[in-house]
């Protein structure tokens, strides 16, 4: 009732207005996003936050690519970003590669690891498609524990620190932290601008109608399968380059990131800034790290305050901070 | 000797299996009904071996905890499907699954606030101490006493799914739900119970486990993954499927703990992926539907 009266009240231009808004944000979405990364160290109150949003909004943007536009709720995708982490982490350490090589290594074994599990998660409809997930990434987890000689077990993977990144003709410190932000979003801006083609692409549409009808998707003739399986290693690819961003980061590959809890944190994220939509996942990534970092100063038990969020997100606003913002402009 | 320590394994596996075929039943009985996958469900299974040590420590006595425990846990899960899963009816498939997940979230931190984070050892009644000679071997008496506990509920379940009113409505209404509200039959009623049982068998499976492993926060973590690896092998919903998947999948865990133990925690795993190949909708799996 009360939107009805307030759409009312609003003159028609200015609703048009609205919209015009909303679909100007959506073509200038790649540039917005870039400036908004780029202030977002001086906005925030400390660079340690924006690095972690930056890092972990990739990690969201690229799952949302399977759960948001795909419409496959996978629970298993710290293992790409555990993979990722790892195989960046014993490259540099215990082969010495140069750190561009590294990240490609482990790009590729987080898109190796995801090919097999999305073959074996694929065969797989709707609601069993996450307990696979989920199953098969607690598989890669006890993996890396019990090969303890190469990922340290339990202790998590330590002795590799990328301290300078050597670039043809010049060097960067990769120790100063605002340098290091600006080196790591320069790859997560590729990654976006990435993203964005792949969702103007026809692929982009055809794993939207999967989404929205299966049945009628393959009644149009669309191979669903290997749709499914090339979004699902799209994401996982995403997810590992993040994982690399953050072995590179932290100079530590810690057990927890191949952990359910780590899968889960992806979900909540996506879902809290708005599965399906472009903006969301950053703004989820932001809004989750920022609760993360005021709720554990005065508490030590943040996490359940953020659950029963999260509940009533479920709840009360399933599509999300951004989602609602975008639905809530259309109506107006 | 490698007979007998083979044949000792097999009833370690037993037991094993035993606990994972609570949880997963609860889970299948969960899903067959309601059509929802419960992920808050190893939380619940560690919220009830949490209530079993609390009611143990109020009453002093082993019993009454495993008595009362599922009991209370399994009317929380009725609070827990009025209040909040039931609102989500009618919705995609993955919004029960994502509020549960946030749920396991908040009860796992709950616990934590209650009990501190720390594990608690939980000991064995005085009575279910000590060992008993099989004849190939001496057994823990507790593992057995779990065995036949499971065997006990699993029959009460059959007696009470086959050969009870109650049971011919269950299993009319998972079969076609519309039907029965046709028939007259308060349907929402009938989740809110099921969802109840599902919940207390699980809650049975944390008491029960608990002299067996810590008792700890993160404890669900692990069996969730493990029901879940035994419900794929088993396939959703089928309750035949969930033990015989929850036996073969304790089996061969204690099986490898004894010839490869560094496999031990991978193999079920393993061997859900090759069953994913060869029957996708598990043993006793129905196709799957749009579901």
């Amino acid at each position: 009732m009360s939107f009805i009266r307030n759409a009312e009240l609003v003159p028609a231009p200015a609703r048009r207005s609205l919209a015009t808004l909303f679909s100007n944000v959506s073509r200038w979405r790649v540039p917005l996003s870039i400036l908004a990364l780029c202030i977002m160290p001086w906005v925030l109150p400390s660079q340690a936050l924006a690095v972690n949003v930056l890092i972990y909004g990739l990690v969201a943007v690229g799952y949302n690519l399977l759960f948001g536009y795909t419409g496959l709720l996978s629970f298993g995708h710290a293992a790409f970003f555990g993979a990722g982490a790892y195989a960046t982490g014993i490259a540099i350490g215990a082969f010495g590669v140069h750190w561009f090589i590294a990240m490609l290594i482990g790009v590729l074994v987080s898109g190796l690891l995801a090919t097999v599990m999305g073959m074996l998660a694929i065969r797989t409809r709707g609601i069993y498609f996450s307990m696979v997930t989920l199953a098969l990434a607690q598989l890669v987890y006890y993996a890396a524990l019990q090969a303890s000689s190469w990922t340290g077990g339990e202790n998590g993977l330590r002795g590799f620190t990328v301290s300078t990144l050597h670039l043809p003709g010049f060097s960067v410190n990769f120790l100063d932290p605002l340098v290091k932000y600006y080196a790591i979003m320069i790859v997560v801006a590729a990654a976006l601008w990435f993203v964005s083609r792949v969702l103007n692409s026809p692929f982009g549409a055809v794993i939207e109608a999967i989404r929205e009808n299966e049945t009628r998707a393959r009644a149009c003739g669309y191979d669903v399968e290997r749709t499914k399986l090339l979004s699902f290693i799209l994401s996982g690819i995403l997810c590992g380059l993040a994982g690399t961003l953050s072995a590179m980061h932290l100079s530590i590959v810690p057990l927890d990131s191949l952990h359910y809890h780590t899968s889960g944190l992806i979900v909540m994220m996506t879902l809290l800034g708005g599965a399906g939509s472009f903006f969301g996942p950053f703004i989820g990534a932001l809004a989750f790290l920022s609760m993360e970092d005021i709720f554990s100063l005065w508490t030590s038990n943040w996490q359940l305050i953020v659950g029963v969020i999260f509940i009533l997100f479920v709840l009360y606003l399933p599509k999300g901070i951004w989602g609602t913002l975008i639905s809530w402009g259309k109506s107006r | 000797m490698t007979v007998q320590l083979i044949a000792m394994q097999l009833f370690s596996g037993l037991a094993l299996g035993a606990v994972l075929i609570m949880v997963a039943l609860g889970l299948s009985i969960i899903f067959g009904m309601l059509g929802i996958v419960n992920f808050a469900h190893g939380a619940l299974f560690m919220v009830g071996a949490y209530a079993g040590l609390y009611v143990a420590g109020l009453t002093g006595s082993f019993w009454w905890a495993l008595l009362i425990a599922p009991v209370m846990i399994g009317l929380f899960g009725m609070l827990i499907e009025r209040f909040l899963i039931r609102p989500l009816y009618g919705r995609s498939p993955d919004d029960p699954l994502l509020l549960t997940f946030g749920l396991g979230y908040v009860l796992v931190e709950a616990v934590r606030i209650l009990f501190g984070t720390d594990g608690i050892p939980f000991s064995t009644p005085a009575a279910l101490r000590g060992m008993v000679n099989l004849g190939i071997g001496f057994f823990p008496l507790y593992r057995l006493f779990v065995i036949g506990v499971v065997v006990a509920v699993l029959l009460l379940l059959w007696i009470g799914l086959e050969k009870t009113k109650f049971g011919l409505i269950v299993r009319a209404g998972s079969a076609d739900p519309l039907i029965m509200r046709v028939l007259g039959v308060d349907i929402s009623r009938l989740w809110l119970v099921v969802f109840g049982i599902g919940v207390g068998i699980t809650a049975l499976g944390g008491v029960l486990a608990a002299p067996m492993r810590n008792v700890s926060p993160e404890m669900g973590t692990l069996v969730l993954a493990e029901a879940f690896v035994v419900t794929v092998i088993g396939g959703m919903g089928s309750l035949p499927g969930a033990v015989i998947a929850g036996l073969i999948v304790g089996v061969s865990v204690s099986m490898t703990s004894l010839f490869a133990p560094e496999m031990a925690t991978i193999v079920m795993f393993a061997l859900m992926a090759f069953i994913l190949l060869v029957r996708p909708n598990g043993l006793y799996g129905r196709a799957a539907s749009g579901l």
